[in-house]
């Protein structure tokens, strides 16, 4: 492409977005065992779909990530979080009793385990998803009055 | 009735109330945003209102099992309160909870007519969802007995509000200005309680609010903990409206969709008292050095300049949104005003008003959502002559007005005649004056609005106005019997109230 400016920014998001996508869930799988989790991982994994539309505009990011499937994912991380609570009180313990997912005696803590990682993975996909959505609504906005109306 | 309908739920359910209430809409409200159509989603808002609703009743009967008044203790995540977060319900936290449950239910019921005229066919459903989270953020400000899930609770529900009020820009433009002026206002509220509760925190080492009332006995005259309290009083000051942290909510009430201003007007104000309440009298406590003199030299003359300066103004606005929506600002006024006394009988008085206020204005702005839907205008000329062609949609609204008033034989007097009694009680003998005086300024407003509405010829006969639709009558008239049940046969909510009061001052001075 002649006169083309971005040429060295193209590639190295296409060679970045990958890394960082991946970096997201790094931080979210050791979340367990040093700083990190689904809050800030979501947030690095929202911020691959920012990047990608920064760079190759906003209409080719909402066809890859529409806004709709970006609401979608937000709405299901909070009822992947609601629902392991929901799973714990029907379980027989209190609202997000992680010992009585699976009716353990005491001294087991697979539930420990695997709730947090479930609620983990919702956090990861209600923050994702809600900072793609907030990006495209602001981005997406068509101003009501054209600019040579003012 | 409430006894009945909470011995239907089984045991193992109602064990669990506590996390249930908040819950039930938290778990439907992504559930309703995923609903293809708006009608679907107000279904589940209904089924989740009532749910919430249901585990209200529970609660309370459970609270009144035991004498005096019970202390419901709810460990989040199986974790012991103190190290995890709390839910802890007594009189109090019953009382509110029945209350914006039964107007969250209510509103939800009579929404679907006022959100179809009002709201975009493509957002109904994200509508929705915005207003069960809202609903699920003041139940759970209500709940909790941790001070910082307090300020969780309370952003999620602040948060769907601006989202709420921003989205009667399809009616009026002006919601969007009055949206963004409530959020900047709320976040500066939300950001001054949540610095206060971290000076608590770094004072205390809890935040745990029953934790943190022991460990702030031993701590008087401690400068964090004076500045901590500073920082939560100005802030719930500013959620609660109160003068003259008040400016955000005339124009939030006046411009953002009827249903939105209904519920707002009936639980958000209250819920942020509610919480004023709890810090003063069950964190703090009257012991608290600073607060006997924040009671007198801040709340009281607070309570009383709203009382007389905002009655003043709802006289001269002539859209009658605007004039209910300062009329609230004086009715916190009352409400700061009982609680101010710092008496048992005071605070209940306040507690007793706050649920009055509830129904009244409830039932003042589903009329005016009925009016709304046929005939688009609500200002003083638009309601001209609605008595003869509404008669049951304006009839509801003229006994929310009288009882707004305080007309004997309704809720507004029974809790106005139990703060002058406690005014009395404790010698502010002046102060019952204005308060008469500012009953006088209401007679002024809602007699213009009720002249206008019964006596007046309609200002333009060509325009069709009618009755508004049945799905709004029921728990319009729900709400102004309500007001009437109370006025005549006030011992249920007094009670309630005096609950309340009675749990905030356990071991304590009254």
């Amino acid at each position: 492409m002649k006169g083309d400016h971005h040429v060295i920014l193209r590639v190295v998001a296409k060679v970045l977005i990958p890394i960082i996508a991946l970096y997201g869930f790094y931080v979210h799988f050791h979340g367990e065992y040093s700083p990190g989790g689904g809050f800030q991982a979501g947030v690095i994994l929202a911020v691959t779909v920012i990047l990608y539309s920064l760079i190759f505009g906003i209409a080719p990011a909402m066809r890859a990530i529409t806004p709709g499937f970006a609401r979608f994912i937000a709405g299901l991380g909070f009822i992947i979080y609601v629902g392991v609570g929901i799973w714990a009180l029907a379980m027989g313990g209190n609202f997000l009793d992680y010992d009585a997912l699976f009716r353990e005696p005491p001294g087991g803590h697979n539930g420990q385990q695997v709730g947090i990682i479930v609620i983990e993975i919702g956090v990861l996909f209600a923050v994702a998803g809600s900072m793609v959505s907030i990006f495209y609504a602001f981005a997406g906005r068509v101003s009501e009055i054209r600019d040579e109306d003012w | 009735m409430i006894e009945f309908i909470s011995s239907l739920v089984p045991a193992d359910i109602a064990a669990h109330a506590p996390a249930l209430l908040v819950v039930a809409p938290m778990l439907l409200a992504p559930i309703a945003a995923f609903m293809p159509n708006g009608r679907l989603a107000w279904i589940l808002s209904i089924l989740a209102t009532g749910m919430s609703l249901v585990m209200a009743m529970v609660l309370l009967t459970q609270v009144r099992s035991v004498d005096g008044g019970g202390v419901l203790s709810y460990a989040m995540g199986g974790w012991a309160p103190d190290a995890g977060i709390e839910f802890r319900i007594d009189s109090l936290n019953a009382m509110v909870l029945l209350l914006v449950s039964t107007i969250g239910f209510l509103a939800a019921i009579f929404s679907w007519p006022s959100v179809v005229a009002e709201v975009r066919d493509a957002k109904r459903a994200m509508f929705y969802a915005a207003y069960l989270v809202c609903f699920t953020g003041l139940c759970g400000v209500a709940s909790t007995g941790d001070a910082f899930n307090l300020f969780v609770f309370l952003e999620i529900s602040s948060i769907a509000t601006y989202v709420l009020v921003a989205l009667g820009a399809t009616r009026d433009r002006r919601a969007l200005p009055a949206a963004a002026n409530y959020l900047l206002m709320g976040t500066i509220g939300a950001s001054f309680f949540v610095v206060g509760v971290g000076f608590l925190y770094a004072a205390t080492g809890t935040l745990n609010m029953a934790e943190l009332a022991v460990r702030l006995q031993e701590m008087q005259g401690n400068k964090a903990v004076l500045a901590g309290y500073a920082f939560i009083f100005v802030g719930l000051g500013i959620k609660a409206a109160m003068f003259p942290l008040h400016q955000w909510l005339p124009n939030a009430y006046a411009y953002s969709p009827s249903f939105v201003t209904m519920f707002l007007a009936a639980t958000a104000t209250k819920v942020a008292i509610y919480a004023l309440v709890r810090f003063l009298f069950t964190v703090f406590g009257l012991e608290f050095a600073f607060e006997g003199s924040t009671l007198i030299w801040i709340l009281m003359p607070m309570g009383i300049a709203a009382m007389i300066a905002c009655s003043f103004q709802a006289v001269f606005q002539t859209d009658v949104r605007r004039t209910l929506a300062y009329s609230s600002v004086a009715q916190v006024g009352y409400m700061l005003l009982g609680i101010s006394i710092g008496t048992t009988l005071g605070v209940s008085a306040g507690m007793f008003h706050l649920v009055n206020h509830a129904l009244i204005k409830g039932t003042l702005f589903m009329a005016l959502a009925g009016i709304v839907l046929s005939y688009q205008g609500t200002t003083l000329n638009d309601l001209k002559g609605l008595g003869r062609s509404a008669p049951w949609t304006m009839t509801a609204f003229a006994i929310g007005a009288v009882s707004l008033i305080g007309v004997p034989l309704t809720a507004g007097f029974q809790s106005k005649f139990a703060l002058v009694n406690a005014l009395f009680e404790h010698g502010w003998w002046w102060a019952v004056a204005v308060v008469m005086f500012s009953s006088l300024l209401a007679v002024v407003y809602m007699g213009r609005i009720l002249e206008a509405v019964f006596f007046r010829a309609p200002s333009n006969p060509n325009k069709r106005r009618k009755e508004a639709p049945l799905l709004i009558l029921i728990p319009l008239w729900i709400l102004a019997i309500a007001n009437i049940w109370v006025g005549v046969q006030g011992g249920f909510v007094a009670g309630l109230a005096e609950d309340a009061a009675g749990s905030l001052f356990i071991g304590d001075v009254s």
